[in-house]
């Protein structure tokens, strides 16, 4: 078991998304997704990472949550989520680029390295580029452990921590020690709602504000989209009378 | 932010509990608990007395949004903000607001009992009497139609304390659950609202000390005026939401139907009545919003307010009326929720104010600017 307030600060990882219900469409340039005038939100693997920090901090293991965020002047708003939902403080790092997961991981890793949390805790993966990337590399350019697609984080002793990660053939347990990347997988906890008083505070709470330049990374992104397109619209499906001509068919079609 | 919150946990916790507390006409305690648990029993309360410490505004955003999923949970919300912790607010003593406050924003729900069996409208004509008797006063009658009387832990009682000055004697006693005397009759099975309890609260000889006075005596009728002025606010935004809510359900609806090879919602009938709709919706909206800032801004607010709850009743039953109609057969069966809001948007008609009450008072204001 960890002593009290053996985990110190933990850093969270938020980023602002396009909200999971909004019917998402694509710019008749074909140059990306339609974001003006559309909701955005916390991302929901974000505000699973947000959770497991503040039960850290109200179980004593950690004493402070800090939400960091890689994003436009809007993704204030976001921040204050993650702050109502009892994050301490937020570090905007500012910027209109593209949030692209490599630039973001070098900026978070100097953040980690300037506020020497024992753990960063990351959303998976995005619910918009679903890239599944930041938090690995991240882990990478810190030199840190990593535990990602974590449905589980139990303390082991001040200085590790036990990941149950949900993969392909089942649960993986990993133990890690710390300082460690972690990334929230669904199943990790349910995210509170955000009650009214702490609404109220997190509008007091601090967020410094910052830009990729003061942690001397260019948000230029080595990858260009070339073409956002709808997927394809479903075709009817053909009728067959027996299995004979079924397979028929499919030999016909190259498929068998 | 507030809206997003008080969304969520309506769309979480309060829509799957829908049908089971109109089958059962009761309330889920689960979701009382969760209205404390999210600031919501105390939107405006200060928060050293432990409330949210939020505008009168934002506790109509919270009434509305709750309302779009619920209008009983709804209704709930908005007596326990808007009656009950805002008649403490504006007319207890600090001792009295220290004393209760923490309760009501934490774990205890309350009732607010003006209106009897023979006096509605007529409210000042209450027959509960509280007789003096020593350092207490004996409270006697029978309050009717009071909200969440089932649940409550605490009674904002209005009494005479002396019939003979008429409404002078009205005077505000805050009275506990477990006060010998007191008790409350079953729920009165309604049309509407269904999961807020409704029920007669009884008081037979309830003996309370004189320090169970809310304010001062004689003032009762002030306070109780004062309070529904600005609580027809939050009864506006709670037909706005009923509106709201049922209006967002059929226009989902008109455009996943088909009939004759396209969305209902396509055709130009259906047109111009959704874009009516829209704008009754639009005009109850406003008005509602533009009523609540100017009760913050301590600008004259009453006519305003009554002519928000008045369009914002008649837009709820307008708007609950044709969702049905848009829906079809799905709109007219039980299992469907859209029946259900149209049942509920009736009592934006009677309480706080019956629409007649609310156009005296229109007509009263709106002729003292021209005479």
């Amino acid at each position: 078991m960890a002593a009290n307030g053996a985990f110190g600060r933990v850093l969270v990882g938020v980023k602002r998304v396009i909200d999971y219900a909004v019917k998402v469409r694509v710019k008749p340039d074909k140059s990306g997704v339609e974001t003006v005038n559309v909701k955005h939100s916390l991302n929901p693997f974000c505000e699973i990472a947000v959770e497991e920090a503040v039960r850290m901090k109200e179980a004593g293991l950690a004493t402070e949550v800090v939400a960091v965020c890689v994003g436009p002047k809007k993704a204030q708003e976001n921040i204050r989520s993650a702050l109502a939902m009892g994050a301490d403080r937020g570090i905007h790092i500012e910027t209109d680029e593209e949030v692209a997961p490599l630039n973001v991981a070098r900026i978070l890793a100097e953040v980690a390295k300037a506020e020497e949390p024992s753990m960063f805790i990351l959303g998976k993966q995005a619910i918009d580029d679903d890239s599944n990337q930041t938090g690995q590399l991240l882990g990478g350019f810190l030199g840190w452990p990593q535990g990602t697609m974590a449905s589980k984080i139990e303390p082991v002793s001040d200085t590790a921590v036990h990941v149950t990660r949900e993969i392909d053939g089942g649960l993986e347990t990993l133990e890690l020690s710390l300082p460690a990347v972690v990334t929230a997988d669904l199943r990790l906890n349910k995210p509170r709602f955000a009650a009214l008083p702490n609404i109220m505070k997190a509008k007091r709470k601090k967020i410094d504000a910052k830009t990729p330049a003061d942690f001397g990374v260019d948000m230029a992104s080595s990858l260009q989209t070339l073409e956002v397109n709808e997927p394809p619209v479903r075709e009817a499906g053909i009728m067959v009378g027996s299995v004979d001509e079924l397979v028929e068919k499919l030999k016909g079609d190259g498929l068998i | 932010m507030l809206k997003e919150a008080v969304a969520r946990f309506a769309a979480e916790e309060v829509a799957p509990k829908v049908a089971a507390m109109e089958a059962n006409e009761a309330l889920e305690p689960a979701i009382i608990d969760g209205m404390f648990e999210m600031g919501l029993m105390g939107v405006e309360v200060p928060e050293e007395h432990g409330g949210a410490g939020m505008s009168f505004t934002a506790a109509c955003l919270a009434i509305e949004e709750l309302a779009k999923v619920d209008a009983g949970v709804s209704v709930t919300c908005d007596v326990q903000n808007t009656l009950v912790c805002n008649t403490f607010l504006n007319f207890a003593s600090d001792e009295m607001k220290a004393e209760y406050l923490p309760r009501l924003t934490s774990d205890t729900l309350a009732a607010f009992c003006l209106s009897e069996a023979s006096c509605g409208s007529d409210a000042f004509a209450l027959k509960t009497t509280a007789i003096a008797d020593g350092d207490d006063y004996v409270l006697n009658g029978e309050k009717m139609w009071i909200t969440n009387a089932k649940e409550a832990g605490l009674f904002v009682v209005y009494a005479n304390v002396n019939p003979t000055a008429g409404y002078k004697g009205i005077t505000a006693f805050v009275v506990e659950r477990d006060a010998p005397g007191l008790s409350v009759g079953n729920t009165i099975p309604k049309l509407g609202l269904r999961s807020s309890s409704t029920c007669p609260v009884v008081l037979e000889d309830v003996r309370v000390s004189k320090s169970a006075i809310l304010g001062e005596e004689g003032l009762g009728y002030k306070y109780s005026i004062e309070t529904l002025n600005e609580g027809r606010i939050g009864i506006a935004a709670q037909m706005v939401g009923i509106a709201q809510g049922a209006f967002d359900a059929a226009m989902e609806y008109v455009f996943e139907r088909k009939a004759f090879g396209k969305p209902v919602g396509e055709f130009d009938s259906m047109r111009a009545e959704y874009a009516s709709i829209s704008c009754q919706i639009a005009a109850a909206r406003l008005l509602t919003y533009e009523a609540a800032r100017r009760k913050e801004h301590g600008l004259p607010f009453v006519k305003h307010a009554a002519q928000a709850k008045y369009v914002a009743a008649q837009a709820a039953e307008a708007t609950t009326s044709k969702a049905i109609e848009w829906a079809g057969g799905v709109g007219f069966a039980r299992e469907y929720p859209m029946e259900k809001r149209w049942r509920d948007s009736k009592i934006g008609a009677i309480y706080e104010g019956t629409n007649l009450i609310q156009l005296q008072t229109i007509a009263k204001l709106v002729a003292s600017e021209y005479k």
